[in-house]
């Protein structure tokens, strides 16, 4: 049976970042390890990303409360209004949100990157003077970008409640602290807890999707678009599905 | 068939007895799919020699550079570097093979993100780790000072000229005082007197650090400076194996044409 070629490249595509997510597990762990690489690389994908995510997620929190504040009086429950937005923000939009910008900004370059140094000769360059390419520029980004979102969406919920607090007193009077303390006491550990954990879900399937994409680059400079473009789209199409997978299991779990 | 094994048998140097092998590949075969790029190459590299790849472009002189730092994987037969067999080593021991042999590269493959410094330190960090800050700035002052480009120690790639980037390529497939080094088109790309700088540095170093070098080359120019010894790719084999005046001086048309 001949598949079409769209189904084709569909299969061919998945199993090849299988066998390359099979690859990062099997090297990941054994020695030698790319230390101080990972820390800079830490500090390239989390703290360079700062700005960004701090950014949108202020103007998030805070859009988000404007928005809801019409519908929130309509019902009466303007009071409600920090709760809402704390549980909508902690729980979903955040991690979402900021693992959708972090895909724009890390999936790309990191597909670039290594796109760039794959076309060039740079890659094999590395492995020629006896360095492991995949455990210096993959293991290390992979590693960084798993564990730098969930910090990152730490920081950026933070900030975004921040916004929100901003625009409750746009239009009205709500103090700092009870306006957190509403947050607060709405909150549980079930609402933070696994909302944190697919951060690193999230992460990895950024990182291991730009990772593949920019060393599996061909073509020339073509390629190297083509990579970027493609590590931000298939990197933001499993954020949803992950989210998706994530919501299901803690349904199961009865963390709702 | 009969013809080319002749050419090879008139052709053949005289090698000095007893002289050390650097590196020997023997019935050497890769293939593409249907495309037979090599097919039973022979060649042997003595030390302290330079032996130049000719051929066209297309005819697999990159292919077999790369499966000799095992970039790629031949078919069958065999390649010995330094008394080891490639194929029989583990990918520790072929690491420790590389730093033994450098490589440049045709489009340099300088690292983009990294100054000129952090490119020549880079080979030093990974395997010489036990020189100190001070030993590192010195060996990296000392190759670019051989190369002439001290000043650009600080700067960026992309800030380069194609023939100082040549030079630092150069500069970093040195700094490990390799015992081979393979040269994939050393002056392609650029202009001509550029391209004789880089092969009078190319002899400079290669007497100075006391290297042997394979040189892929087309360019008759650059050969005609570097090589001792030339050997001749044409339909995936070594179709003659000679020096520059032999294989010059000699009437078969294939030989002929690159030397017209």
């Amino acid at each position: 049976m001949v598949l079409p070629n769209t189904w084709q490249r569909f299969l061919d595509e998945t199993g090849g970042m299988s066998r390359f997510t099979g690859r990062f597990f099997s090297q990941a762990f054994k020695p030698r390890y790319e230390f101080s690489e990972f820390i800079r690389q830490c500090f390239i994908i989390g703290y360079k990303s700062l700005p960004l995510v701090g950014l949108t997620g202020f103007i998030m929190g805070l859009v988000l409360t404007m928005q809801l504040r019409p519908s929130m009086i309509s019902y009466g429950a303007e009071s409600q209004l920090p709760a809402m937005v704390g549980i909508a923000i902690v729980r979903e939009i955040g991690p979402v949100i900021t693992a959708l910008i972090f895909a724009g900004k890390i999936g790309s370059s990191i597909g670039a990157e290594l796109g760039s140094m794959k076309v060039t000769e740079q890659i094999d360059a590395m492995e020629v003077s006896g360095t492991n390419p995949f455990k210096y520029l993959v293991v290390t980004r992979v590693m960084a970008a798993t564990f730098m979102l969930p910090v990152l969406v730490i920081l950026g919920d933070a900030i975004s409640l921040y916004g929100s607090y901003i625009g409750v007193n746009i239009r009205g009077v709500t103090s700092f602290d009870l306006f957190f303390k509403q947050v607060f006491d709405a909150l549980s550990f079930d609402d933070f807890f696994p909302a944190f954990i697919k951060t690193y879900f999230f992460g990895f399937a950024v990182g291991i999707v730009g990772c593949y994409k920019g060393f599996n680059s061909n073509k020339g400079t073509e390629g190297v678009g083509r990579s970027a473009n493609s590590s931000v789209v298939v990197s933001s199409l499993l954020i949803f599905i992950i989210d998706l997978l994530a919501v299901q299991i803690i349904d199961l779990f009865g963390l709702n | 068939m009969q013809a080319e094994e002749t050419i090879l048998e008139e052709l053949k140097p005289t090698r000095l007895p007893g002289k050390e092998m650097a590196l020997s590949i023997t019935h050497l075969y890769k293939s593409f799919g249907d495309n037979h790029v090599l097919i039973d190459f022979n060649l042997q590299l003595n030390r302290g020699e330079n032996v130049a790849v000719l051929g066209k472009s297309g005819s697999g002189k990159s292919v077999l550079i790369k499966c000799i730092i095992g970039l790629l994987k031949p078919d069958k037969g065999s390649i010995n570097i330094l008394g080891r067999d490639i194929e029989d080593l583990s990918l520790r021991e072929l690491d420790e093979v590389r730093t033994r042999v450098g490589f440049l590269f045709q489009s340099n493959a300088l690292y983009d993100s990294m100054t000129v410094r952090e490119n020549l330190e880079f080979p030093l960090r990974r395997h010489w780790i036990k020189l100190t800050t001070a030993e590192r700035n010195e060996k990296v002052t000392e190759v670019l000072k051989n190369v002439g480009l001290v000043h650009t120690i600080d700067m960026l790639p992309a800030e380069l000229s194609g023939g100082m980037r040549k030079r630092i390529a150069l500069a970093r497939t040195l700094i490990l005082e390799p015992e081979i080094i393979l040269y994939d088109e050393p002056t392609t790309g650029l202009d001509p007197i550029t391209g004789k700088e880089i092969s009078n540095l190319i002899m400079e170093l290669g007497e100075k650090y006391n290297t042997s070098a394979i040189i892929i080359s087309h360019d008759i120019n650059c050969i005609h400076r570097t090589a001792d010894r030339i050997v001749m790719l044409i339909d995936g084999k070594c179709y003659a194996d000679g020096t520059y005046d032999a294989l010059k001086n000699n009437n078969d048309i294939k030989v002929k044409q690159f030397f017209e």
